[in-house]
């Protein structure tokens, strides 16, 4: 438990160590101190915009992984949606998302719905193909079961196939957690007014990099405080699972 | 009355050569039949083209009175296959969910009670012993109320004690049931078995079936239990 805080500590002084006894400047790289201080004196600025950035990651996240999850079920379902969305799925995963964010803006306007849709890009594969795999991988024995239970397809898929197939679920789920904020800071990065992309694309053309630094901070504390969260919660509903 | 189960004929390949071919047996309705063999000889194959889940390259496999055996059949294979994610009533009812049949929780609990487990209704299976855990799935196998029962060595992960226990059991709520039971265990063969046939040589050919006598369950140390242990270690070591 002490140990995270101990590497953070070491982290930190490492790169006050850099910044007290090179000739880095500090608008290259600034002292921990004076992040620290961007933090306080900005603080109600970047709470604001780290509203608004969370907001669209837990948006995200809930929409991406709806959509990931009934994805999964349609093809699971069904192997002519299988035949024609899987290559689909494959092949949209060629395409880097990156290169998609302008035309989001440009599609959905610089309010929140560009940034949603982005982070929905990011989460949907990996909770897709998480849980698709889960939901082949059903224990042969218990689809003998099945089959000698005259169970239907259907009810085998909701009572067997889905329940057996959470904990890859919960696998994709935590992937997505840990890649979201990627996908809400790169739409505001592309085009916002606000969140904390938005910030640090304004404080790095204003070099003022302790603001951005402070913004990458809390934007990083963010993300690990939603993924042990989510952790939390998915081992806590999946008790029976090994290993959660 | 349960139906008895003909095999005809019965044979199976696999990646080019035959694993049994010819087999032809007829076990008789609401009995004990045993089939016991060495490894490899396609003892769960055939068992599982019985439960209708592998299709055999040759031969058919019919009930005695004709009527068609799919729906008729239940299985129990060697590992209890219980829901870690149900608590045991809701595993004991699985079939009815997977029909999307209405559950019948009295009817359960009362199975649960009939293996002995009454007070474990609402437990997970990471919670249960081995044999308890068997328990549920005999209970399980109980609820689909089937006339056939295929068993795959059950029993063979349990402890001594827990397995002759377990052995009781069966022999007691499966009675007036067609049951096949795959075994390893001469001993398990002599106590639950009206008679036994072993399945064994390459292609694999099943031996005459042997009567035991008297009733079973026969007790562990009933007279006779010993010579017969004997008697088909004989025909095991000679087959």
């Amino acid at each position: 438990m002490i140990r995270p805080f101990i590497t953070v500590a070491v982290f930190i002084t490492a790169w006050w160590a850099i910044t007290a006894f090179t000739s880095i400047p500090p608008f290259m790289l600034p002292a921990p101190a004076a992040v620290a201080q961007a933090l306080y004196t900005q603080a109600p600025y970047l709470a604001a915009n780290a509203g608004v950035t969370l907001g669209e990651i837990l948006l995200g996240l809930v929409v991406g992984t709806l959509l990931g999850g009934v994805a999964a079920l349609g093809i699971a379902a069904s192997s002519t949606l299988q035949r024609w969305l899987w290559p689909i799925l494959v092949l949209s995963q060629a395409i880097p998302v990156f290169t998609l964010a302008p035309l989001l803006v440009l599609w959905l306007g610089f309010g929140i719905g560009s940034k949603v849709a982005m982070a929905v890009l990011v989460i949907f594969f990996p909770v897709t193909a998480n849980f698709l795999d889960g939901l082949r991988r059903t224990a042969p024995g218990w689809l003998d079961l099945g089959r000698t239970m005259n169970g239907s397809p259907w009810h085998i898929l909701l009572h067997l196939r889905l329940p057996a197939a959470l904990p890859a679920f919960a696998s994709g789920l935590r992937v997505a957690t840990a890649v979201a904020p990627i996908g809400a800071i790169l739409g505001e990065w592309v085009g916002a007014s606000s969140g904390l992309g938005y910030v640090m694309i304004n404080a790095n053309a204003r070099i003022q990099t302790d603001l951005m630094f402070a913004a990458l901070v809390i934007l990083a504390a963010m993300t690990i405080t939603l993924y042990v969260a989510v952790d939390a919660l998915l081992r806590r509903l999946l008790t029976w699972a090994p290993g959660g | 009355m349960p139906p008895g189960i003909e095999l005809r004929g019965l044979g199976l390949r696999y990646a080019g050569a035959e694993i049994f071919s010819g087999l032809t047996l007829t076990l008789p309705a609401a009995e004990f039949s045993v089939l016991l063999g060495p490894s490899g000889a396609g003892k769960t194959s055939l068992l599982r083209i019985i439960a209708g889940l592998e299709l055999p390259d040759a031969g058919e496999v019919a009930a005695t009175d004709n009527a068609p055996l799919a729906g008729r059949v239940s299985y129990m294979a060697q590992q209890d296959l219980l829901l870690p994610w149900a608590s045991a009533l809701k595993n004991v009812m699985l079939g009815a969910r997977l029909r999307g049949e209405a559950e019948d929780p009295a009817r359960a609990a009362a199975l649960l009670e009939q293996v002995g487990l009454p007070h474990r209704a609402s437990a997970r299976p990471a919670e249960l012993s081995g044999g308890e855990r068997q328990r549920i799935a005999l209970a399980r196998t109980l609820y689909e109320d089937r006339p056939v029962i295929l068993m795959d060595e059950p029993f063979s992960s349990l402890d001594a004690i827990t397995r002759v226990r377990m052995q009781d059991l069966a022999a007691r709520l499966l009675s007036g049931r067609t049951v096949l039971l795959i075994t390893h265990d001469p001993f398990e063969a002599c106590r639950l078995g009206h008679s036994f046939t072993i399945l064994s040589g390459s292609p694999a050919r099943l031996s005459p079936p042997t009567r035991l006598p008297g009733t079973p369950p026969r007790a562990p140390d009933e007279d006779g239990i010993l010579h017969l242990q004997g008697e088909l270690l004989r025909q095991l070591a000679a087959s």
